[in-house]
């Protein structure tokens, strides 16, 4: 379970552009549940994810993460516990390392990294059952490059790469965003899949309301730093959302 | 024939150099330029020690590790203060001026009447030893555990921390390695030449690029050629075409500009073209591009 605790941050300190976007911000997210956080652009939904994983320091407040507070670890120390899948498809790999490295990479995460040779025969075949699971073909393509897959295949592979050690906790930065339809709904289901396999708690960032409807546990909606929904998704309706974000826009515009 | 064997002679040392540019500016993605200072500083370094009665090879190995302390001195100004590793590798290019002029007190020392690693044999052989042990170590390092997050930082540091490690210790670790693979060459050049002199480093970076451009350029589509021998190669051809030039009457003093000239047209030509070699044959050009062909739609 991860639980915020009255977290404070702000940007530009001193400045007239000071902006206080969380201010005591308080949030539980449920063990093994998928909740999706949405609302329109500068929310504070990013910033929250970056917080929690680490990228941008708090100014106030905790981060407990199955009952350890891990604000005071660095980004890489956060790493061994927390899984992310960017919304960029190249932040997730390395892209001029080829399909096997990377998974061999992600695979000795959280361990001691020492001068053995990184690619042991007996873990091919582990490898290759995981991308066999994404019915892409990437298994056939082991020693290729990462940089000359599509953008769909590299975000496929990354989010392998982020869930294959079971995180204790995913974070999903609009991670299909960057994707055509098709390919965006065909990585949504696989995320799906691995989630559920493993029991992944996620914490899944959406601008796409009917995703975050039919793949999520719980809906919340940010606004200014604010939780201003919150419901299970069986509860909610696209045209819910849709009438709140009209709602918002129509105040930001008056 | 003496020029050819002259030329692969200082091709090979300039190989070692090349290789130590490559760790940064192709593996890290970090325009070093502290090895203008760390090339002669391994030079002054080998002439202490040898001044002093220290056998060669010691020596020579000993202007290494002093190398890889430049190295350290870099990364530390852009990793702990957070320089911008230009401006670092200026900052560290310039102190080691002052060190270099400091550690003999003098701008140029003559080393005739020292021993050297030459003496050993013949000095082609010996270079060929020197280079082939340090491309083997340099490729089974890139392929251990340490050596794949060391590449994986200059592509992406952001998946290096969501390994759960700190990419700013494999920037210091191949900053250490290229200085002192630098200084390495450095050592090994003043030995050719039989001097050390402050000016040696002066645009040696330009060398070092122009090696490693040179060498991206045989084949360039291809995963066969490992980097460390493209630097090589590079390293190679880059002192064969410089000493033709000058046989044919190129004047020395003209041999900078003609560095530079050599740079900018490999990299515009790498910009602007394909596979050098492709446009002879076309298909082993092809060949080599297939990685990228069957890409699944869905």
């Amino acid at each position: 379970m991860l639980k915020i605790v009255n977290l404070s941050k702000s940007f530009n300190k001193n400045s007239d552009n000071e902006i206080n976007l969380f201010n005591n911000f308080n949030l539980k997210i449920e063990k093994n549940k998928c909740t999706a956080i949405i609302g329109p652009n500068g929310c504070g939904k990013s910033t929250l994810l970056n917080i929690i994983g680490g990228s941008i320091p708090l100014d106030r407040g905790e981060i407990i993460l199955n009952n350890q507070d891990i604000s005071q670890l660095k980004e890489e120390q956060r790493a061994i516990y927390i899984g992310r899948v960017y919304q960029d498809p190249s932040m997730g790999v390395s892209p001029s390392l080829t399909i096997l490295e990377n998974l061999a990479l992600a695979d000795k995460k959280g361990e001691r990294f020492s001068l053995k040779k990184l690619i042991r025969k007996n873990n091919i075949d582990k490898y290759i059952d995981l991308l066999k699971g994404l019915d892409l073909g990437l298994e056939n393509k082991l020693n290729t490059q990462v940089k000359f897959l599509s953008g769909g295949q590299r975000q496929a592979l990354s989010l392998v790469m982020a869930a294959m050690k079971h995180p204790d906790l995913l974070l999903l930065d609009e991670h299909t965003a960057a994707l055509d339809p098709k390919t965006s709904k065909l990585i949504m289901k696989k995320t799906m899949e691995l989630i559920e396999k493993y029991s992944i708690t996620t914490i899944m960032i959406s601008h796409n309301m009917r995703d975050a409807i039919e793949y999520s546990d719980r809906i919340i909606m940010l606004d200014n730093g604010r939780v201003v929904f919150d419901k299970p998704s069986v509860d909610v309706t696209e045209e819910e959302l849709i009438n709140i974000y009209r709602e918002k826009l129509a105040q930001i515009v008056a | 024939m003496t020029l050819l064997i002259t030329s692969m002679e200082q091709g090979l040392i300039f190989a070692v150099l090349a290789i130590g540019v490559y760790i940064t500016y192709k593996l890290l993605n970090i325009a070093d330029l502290s090895v203008e200072g760390t090339f002669p500083f391994g030079a002054f370094v080998f002439a202490k020690f040898i001044s002093m009665g220290i056998n060669p090879i010691i020596s020579t190995f000993l202007a290494f590790l002093f190398g890889t302390l430049a190295g350290l001195l870099t990364s530390t100004l852009f990793t702990k203060l957070k320089i911008k590793p230009l401006l670092s590798g200026i900052l560290t290019m310039t102190i080691l001026y002052s060190v270099n002029l400091r550690i003999n007190g003098k701008s140029n020392i003559p080393l005739f009447r020292y021993g050297s690693v030459y003496d050993l044999g013949l000095t082609l052989l010996i270079l060929g030893i020197i280079v082939l042990a340090i491309k083997i170590l340099m490729d089974v390092f890139l392929k251990t555990e340490i050596g794949y997050l060391l590449i994986a930082t200059g592509d992406n540091e952001a998946l290096v921390k969501s390994l759960g490690e700190n990419s700013n210790k494999y920037k210091v670790m191949g900053l250490m390695i290229s200085n002192g693979l630098v200084a390495l060459s450095g050592a090994l050049m003043a030995q050719y030449q039989g001097f050390a002199d402050i000016t040696m480093g002066s645009s040696i970076i330009v060398v070092a690029l122009a090696s490693i451009i040179i060498g991206d350029t045989i084949k360039k589509n291809s995963n066969i050629l490992k980097g460390t021998t493209r630097a090589i190669i590079g390293a190679i051809i880059y002192k064969i075409i410089g000493g033709v030039a000058i046989d044919l009457g190129l004047n020395p003093n003209d041999l900078k500009a003609i560095n530079a000239i050599i740079v900018i047209a490999f990299i515009s030509y790498n910009n602007f073209a394909m596979d050098i070699f492709s446009l002879f044959r076309k298909k082993e050009g092809k060949e080599s591009v297939e990685n990228s062909k069957p890409i699944k739609e869905f």
